[in-house]
Formats: C-alpha cells, sequence, structure tokens
C-alpha cells in the first residue's frame, strides 16, 4: 500500500502535467525508486540517446519506504541517462524532499521534453503545475531555494534545484536539495538544466499509509534498536560523519592521493573528523557545530560546519558566515587528499560551493587533482589556465577553479567536462582516474582490492555506493576479509551490488546496513507494501535490477571493454603503507564476476540469465 | 506525579520520527502535516526545535473554548478535545498564545497534543534524548546536574 499508485508525468514541451496509475506488476518485480524508474526509464528511452537532448527522460522517484517510519526513511533518486558517463545514472539523495513529495501523494515524476524557457514545477499535493523560472534562471541553489519559498508565500515547501552549474552544463551537475543535501553523481543536473528545469517546489500534507501499521511499527522498531546498538550507526556516524574514516582508510593505505600517485596523505589527519571537532588556530572555535538528520533517520551523520569568517576564501560574504552543510569524507578527500590540499576550512568552502552551484565534490576534486597533475608534467601551463598556479596543495588555486567550474567561467570551463574528457584533450588520457569516464572515489583499489571491481563493474561509472566491500575489507561488516587479497571478492561484489540496489530501491539509505541485514529490512517492506516481500525476493530484485541496468548499459554500447580501470591501478605498485607493492588484481576477478552474474566472458547477460530473472 | 513532555532543544536533530509517530498514533498514517508535534529546522542557525503544547496550567484554548469541549484528562493533567463537543469553530486556535492547537479541515474538528493518554509516543520514538516524558514539577533537573557537574570541575566559570 505504500506505494501511492500514481506518477506524474511532465512534458516540458507541451508543458503539461498529467497523473497516470503507477504499474503494479512492475513494482512487486523492482520495488521503487532507483530500480522501478530504471524499469521505467529502460522501458520508455532509447539507450542511445543523447543525454543532454529533450528525448532524454529525467525521473525523480521515491521508494514504498520514503515518508514512513522507518528508520533513515527520507531517500529518493534521480534516474536520467547520464551526460558524463552515457551510461544509465541513477543518483541519489536525502533531506526531506523525496519524503514531500510521497507526501504530497506521488511515488515519481517523469520529465520528458524540454521547455522553451525556464520553468519551475509547482507541487501542492495533487496539484502540479509548471511556473516560470525566468527570474530565478543565474541564481544559486542557496537563492532558488528562498526565491521558490518568497513565491509561494510558504517556508515549508521543500525544494530539489539546480544551480549555476546545472545550468551551464558542468558534466558532473548535481540536483540540490534542502540546500545541502544532493544527488550529487553523473551530471543528472545537468540533464535537469538542459531541459530548462530549474527546480521542483513541493509541499505534500495528504500522508503515507501503510498496508500492516501494527507490524510495520514492530518492524521499524526493531532495526531502530539495532541501529542504535550498532558501533557505526549509534555511535561513529552520529560523532564524525562519514569522515570518521579519513584516518582509518588513510592508516589503511588506500585513500588516493595527488591523483593516486600516491596511497596515503600526510595531510589526512588535518582534513579528518577527528579535526573538525579541534578548535582553530584562528578563532579558536571548532569548524564542527553538531549534527543532523535527514527525514526520519536516527543515525543523524550529517554535518553542520561554521567556518572562520575571516578566512581567505569567505572574508567580506556573509552568506558563507553561519551554519551551512559541512565535509563528508568523500568531499574532504576529493577538494583535498587528492589535490593535496590540507586546509580544512578551504575544503569546507569548496564544498559549500559545491551545494550552493549544485556539482559533485568527488568528481570535482578528481577533476582538479588530474589537471594538477597536467600542469605538474607541462601539458598544460599558465596560458590554459589563465594564470592560475594549479600546483599541488594549493588552496589558493583550489578555491579559485572550484569557483570558476560551478559559475563555467575561465578554465573552469574545462574542469566542468570532467577528467576523462581534460585529461584526452591535453594528450594524457592515462592521468584520468575514471571508469565509464566518472571519476574514482576516495577508496584505492590496490589497497582495497574489492572496490576495484566495484569501480569497474558500476553500472553508473567508478562508484562506490554501488558495492561498498570496504564495509567487509576494512571495518568487517558482516564479516571481515582481507582487504589485500582479491580472493573471494567477486562473490562479495556481486553480493553487495544485488543488495545495495535492493535497498536503494525500497527508499531507504544504505548506511542501514553497517547494522542491519535484510532479513531486518525485509519485515518493514513486508508490512509496508502488498507483494509479500522476503529477504529472498528482495535480493532477487536486487539481482534483477542490476542486470537491468547492466543491459541498458550494453546496449547504449558498452562492452567489457569499458569494465577497466585505469592503467595506473593495475600497472604502478602502491609506494607506501600496508598495500606497498600491490597493483588492483582486476583482471584476475573479472572472469570470476562474469561468471558468478551468469553473463558471458564478454560480459553480456545470458539468456539465461535473463530469463531467470524474467527480464 | 504529574509528568510533562519536555524538549531539549541542543538534542533534536531535526529527523521527524516524532512527527510520524504522533501522526500514525492520532490519524494512523505518517503524515508530519497532521502531527500534533512539530520540528522547526533553522539551518542556518544549524537548529532544530521541536514544539508542542506545554499544557498550560490555566489553559487559555480551555477558557476561549464556547462549547466546553476542552477538558483536562484527570490522570495526566492533559488538556483534551472532545470530537463529540466539538464544533469546529477554531477561537481556541486564535487564544493559545503559541499556536499548537490547529483546526483539521479532514474532521472539521480542532486537533492538539493529548500525550497519548500518558504514554506519549513521540517519546518513544525519539532517537536522541531531545523528548523525554518526566516530572512535571522536576522538568529543570537534568540541567541543573549539568551545570552543577561543570561547577565541580570547575568548568562554569570558563563556559
Amino acid at each position: 500500500m505504500s506505494w501511492t499508485k500514481k506518477i506524474l508525468r511532465v512534458n516540458l514541451t507541451s508543458g503539461t502535467c498529467v497523473s497516470e496509475p503507477l504499474n503494479m506488476d512492475w513494482a512487486k518485480k523492482y520495488i521503487g525508486q532507483r530500480g522501478l524508474a530504471t524499469k521505467y526509464f529502460v522501458e520508455e528511452c532509447d539507450p542511445k540517446v543523447d543525454p543532454m537532448s529533450p528525448e532524454n527522460k529525467l525521473i525523480f522517484a521515491t521508494g514504498p519506504l520514503t515518508g514512513t517510519a522507518a528508520p533513515t526513511s527520507g531517500r529518493w533518486s534521480v534516474i536520467c541517462k547520464g551526460p558524463l558517463t552515457g551510461a544509465i545514472a541513477c543518483s541519489n539523495s536525502g533531506g526531506f524532499f523525496g519524503a514531500e513529495l510521497k507526501n504530497a501523494g506521488w511515488d515519481m515524476i517523469i520529465f520528458e521534453g524540454k521547455s522553451a524557457k525556464p520553468v519551475y514545477l509547482d507541487i501542492d499535493n495533487e496539484n502540479a503545475e509548471l511556473k516560470d523560472a525566468s527570474a530565478m534562471w543565474g541564481m544559486s541553489v542557496w537563492d532558488t531555494e528562498d526565491a521558490l519559498r518568497a513565491a509561494r508565500g510558504d517556508n515549508d515547501i521543500r525544494c530539489a534545484s539546480v544551480g549555476q552549474a546545472g545550468e551551464s552544463g558542468v558534466l558532473f551537475a548535481g540536483v540540490v536539495n534542502d540546500k545541502d543535501r544532493a544527488a550529487g553523481r553523473s551530471g543528472v543536473g545537468a540533464v535537469m538544466g538542459s531541459k530548462n528545469l530549474k527546480a521542483i517546489a513541493c509541499r505534500g500534507t495528504v500522508g503515507v499509509p501503510v498496508d500492516d501499521a501494527m507490524k510495520f511499527m514492530q518492524a521499524a522498531g526493531a532495526a531502530k534498536q539495532i541501529l542504535a546498538d550498532n558501533a557505526v550507526t549509534g555511535e561513529g556516524l552520529p560523532t564524525y560523519g562519514t569522515q570518521v574514516l579519513m584516518n582509518v582508510i588513510n592508516e589503511t593505505g588506500a585513500l588516493p592521493t595527488h591523483n593516486a600517485k600516491d596511497i596515503q596523505f600526510d595531510g589526512a589527519s588535518k582534513i579528518g573528523g577527528e579535526a573538525m571537532t579541534e578548535p582553530r588556530e584562528s578563532d579558536g572555535k571548532a569548524n564542527l557545530v553538531s549534527n543532523a538528520a535527514c527525514f526520519g533517520c536516527p543515525i543523524s551523520c550529517q554535518r553542520v560546519s561554521q567556518m572562520d569568517a575571516n578566512h581567505f576564501t569567505v572574508k567580506g560574504q556573509p552568506k558563507y558566515h553561519g551554519k551551512e552543510g559541512g565535509l563528508e569524507y568523500e568531499a574532504a578527500w576529493a577538494l583535498g587528499a587528492a589535490t593535496g590540499v590540507s586546509d580544512l576550512e578551504t575544503l569546507t568552502y569548496c564544498n559549500y560551493i559545491c551545494n550552493e552551484y549544485g556539482m559533485d565534490p568527488i568528481s570535482l576534486g578528481s577533476t582538479v587533482a588530474a589537471a594538477m597533475e597536467l600542469y605538474e608534467i607541462g601539458a598544460i601551463t599558465d596560458k590554459e589556465t589563465g594564470g592560475i598556479k594549479l600546483e599541488w596543495g594549493s588552496a589558493e588555486a583550489l578555491a579559485k577553479i572550484c569557483d570558476q567550474t560551478g559559475l563555467g567561467q575561465g578554465f573552469g570551463k574545462e574542469i566542468g567536462q570532467g577528467s576523462r574528457r581534460l585529461c584526452e584533450k591535453y594528450g594524457h588520457p592515462e592521468l584520468s582516474m575514471t571508469v565509464k569516464s566518472q571519476e574514482f572515489p576516495a577508496y584505492d583499489p590496490r589497497g582495497i582490492q574489492g572496490m576495484g571491481l566495484t569501480y569497474a563493474t558500476s553500472n553508473r561509472g567508478a562508484c562506490h555506493l554501488r558495492s561498498y566491500t570496504v564495509a567487509s575489507e576494512v571495518l568487517g561488516i558482516p564479516e571481515k576479509t582481507d582487504p589485500l587479497t582479491s580472493d573471494g571478492k567477486p562473490g562479495l561484489v556481486k553480493a553487495f551490488q544485488d543488495a545495495t540496489a535492493a535497498v536503494d530501491s525500497t527508499g531507504t539509505c544504505i548506511f542501514t546496513t553497517f547494522a542491519l541485514t535484510m532479513d531486518d529490512i525485509s519485515p518493514m517492506m513486508a508490512a509496508d507494501s502488498e507483494g509479500g516481500w522476503t529477504s529472498e525476493t528482495m535480493m532477487e530484485a536486487g539481482e534483477r535490477i542490476w542486470n537491468l541496468e547492466r543491459k541498458f548499459n550494453n546496449d547504449a554500447g558498452f562492452t567489457a571493454a569499458d569494465d577497466l580501470l585505469p592503467q595506473r591501478m593495475l600497472k604502478d605498485a602502491a609506494k607506501t603503507g600496508p598495500a606497498k607493492g600491490k597493483v588492483s588484481d582486476l583482471l584476475k576477478m573479472l572472469p570470476e564476476y562474469y561468471e558468478l552474474r551468469g553473463w558471458t566472458a564478454e560480459g553480456v547477460p545470458s539468456n539465461e540469465t535473463l530469463a531467470r530473472l524474467a527480464l | 506525579m504529574v509528568k510533562a513532555l519536555y524538549m531539549s532543544i541542543s538534542d533534536c536533530t531535526g529527523c521527524q520520527q516524532c512527527e510520524m509517530a504522533c501522526s500514525y498514533e492520532h490519524e494512523g498514517v505518517f503524515n508530519p502535516a497532521k502531527s500534533r508535534i512539530k520540528v522547526f529546522n533553522f539551518p542556518e542557525e544549524g537548529r532544530n526545535v521541536p514544539y508542542s503544547c506545554t499544557q498550560c496550567a490555566d489553559a487559555w484554548c480551555m477558557q476561549a473554548c464556547p462549547v466546553d469541549a476542552i477538558y483536562i484528562n484527570t490522570k495526566t493533567g492533559a488538556k483534551e478535545v472532545s470530537d463529540a463537543l466539538c464544533v469546529g469553530c477554531k477561537v481556541c486556535t486564535i487564544a493559545c498564545p503559541f499556536g499548537t492547537i490547529n483546526y483539521n479541515h479532514a474532521t472539521g474538528k480542532v486537533i492538539k497534543c493529548d500525550l497519548c493518554g500518558g504514554d506519549p509516543k513521540c517519546v518513544e520514538i525519539c532517537p536522541t534524548p531531545a523528548l523525554t516524558y518526566i516530572d512535571a514539577e522536576q522538568t529543570g533537573m537534568a540541567k541543573m546536574r549539568l551545570w552543577a557537574k561543570k561547577t565541580d570541575a570547575g568548568q562554569a566559570a570558563q563556559s
């Protein structure tokens, strides 16, 4: 029952908003959110579609647990064909927007076509209308949210929008909601901008009923107790956020540094979670103010930060002097360790403007790191950078180039095309730390072997959130495996990929799986929604979703040759730390992975596999 | 012992689980818009503030009601609304200085916190110490203890 069973179809070309019933046969096979929206997308869109053309579609999707009392029920996703990768893009966010959309009575919004002029979608429960956004075009995400609240005269609306980066076609532009939560990766914001769609403003007061409320509250209560009692979800994440990982991963010897030339960063302790709680030398105050929660979340890993108002990046700019969304591990790593910058305040500023302009800090930091290496070897010079000295560890250069990228100015225009295109243009494709044109996140495949296979086979390009084997290889969840061996990793990656696809599709947060197993999650689904959900049917749905995404990518032109890591990972051994002397064993893991998946040696799902999964 | 719903603002993370427990208890659906307790986010101040009826001793809503639909639950001290008597005139919503009693269009009655008959569901579900249900005459104890401890350690003068 906890699907609203209604889809809002918005044609931006004709300006129409139409309600249609949810395909329940699909819902029972693909759960919701990531899975169900991908099914709609694959059925409706040509895999060869140009991602930035009006023919690409853009889906905003909630899951059956979104907006319920399930722990972490604030998750929602944006699905389209990604302009950075050319692969299926599914970018997941938290905050409050998703629950508001569900509370307004919608499982999904499917955007088609392209508006002739800038518009935003205004949703008030069952009423949805496209409105003129000409006055908001050119505004940041932060200003857009203020303008939408003023236009509606309602402070309680929740918004998702693109900033200047999405408007100007930065290929890793994100969709940002609630000012500092983001569907950040793969360029879903660039697709939104290409459609002249500035924002969605939503108010929902209809409510979310569940199938068997009594059973649901029992299952949700049990899950919350497990989360509260767990060391990661009950203590580590609330206290330090994801930034709890910075020192841990550095000591593991898997922190890609200086565009992955190194595998450990000597400045790591200055930019991690512990550093955020320590008094600054400049003003004696800590960067971190408090933690905060997304909708329905008992974990509360979000960081709230406040910068030193006299720091060179924000001096005289009061809009950055308040309390804002602080650094998470991925952003601190990409903007920091990858570029060699160890000034916490500069990284905080760059993270702020990623939220403000609407950009993915992972791809941004990684691309700047690639540019720094190009600059180091002389492939680009001050002539290309417009005088910005892109030297390793330069906080000034980092702040300047991040600003230019978000605003589509100067050399920032080239950074905004991502690392693969940048490195190819300047003759060194081998310096791009990407898979399927998407930049690496914060784990080095030489030091954590499972993550190499994770990146190589991720359906949206290099990504840690598709199979977070770090949980097992570093944190020992659900059981400890050796990060330096590739033995057993293909099976581990497959299991994580399928489980993650299922959890993403429910509308809850993957962070719950540090503590919860599918046996804790499936009872919530069973009580929430019709379909008789069990751990087995959830895992099967996850595998079905994974294969559906893979099939779309194959049809879009991707082959096994795209399941590859940069040569640096395969040939240049790690120089220091526990992984010293190691390269990634990807080429050993891939054939075993294909076989476990029931795919051909060319990485294509076999007919038997497709039939088994009813695809 | 009469108990009170006590809110420790600095502990609130803004997750809104209280709103879901409340709306489920009273309306049977998860719907923050129908919750008797509300969490307000002030992102620029990094603060989340839960807000609900404080069950005034001399309740303005009760005094203003022209049909005596608001009565005191003698067990909990909560001021409760009798749906059988309420005519939906909304005078109480004007009388309440805090805005914690509101009109529900779907039923034509007003809704307010009734302390769930002495077992407030918002307290049960709250993942932090932000919401507690404690002796109404001792609501300051936790704060006093905290400050007393600081005095012991010689920290009060510094903080």
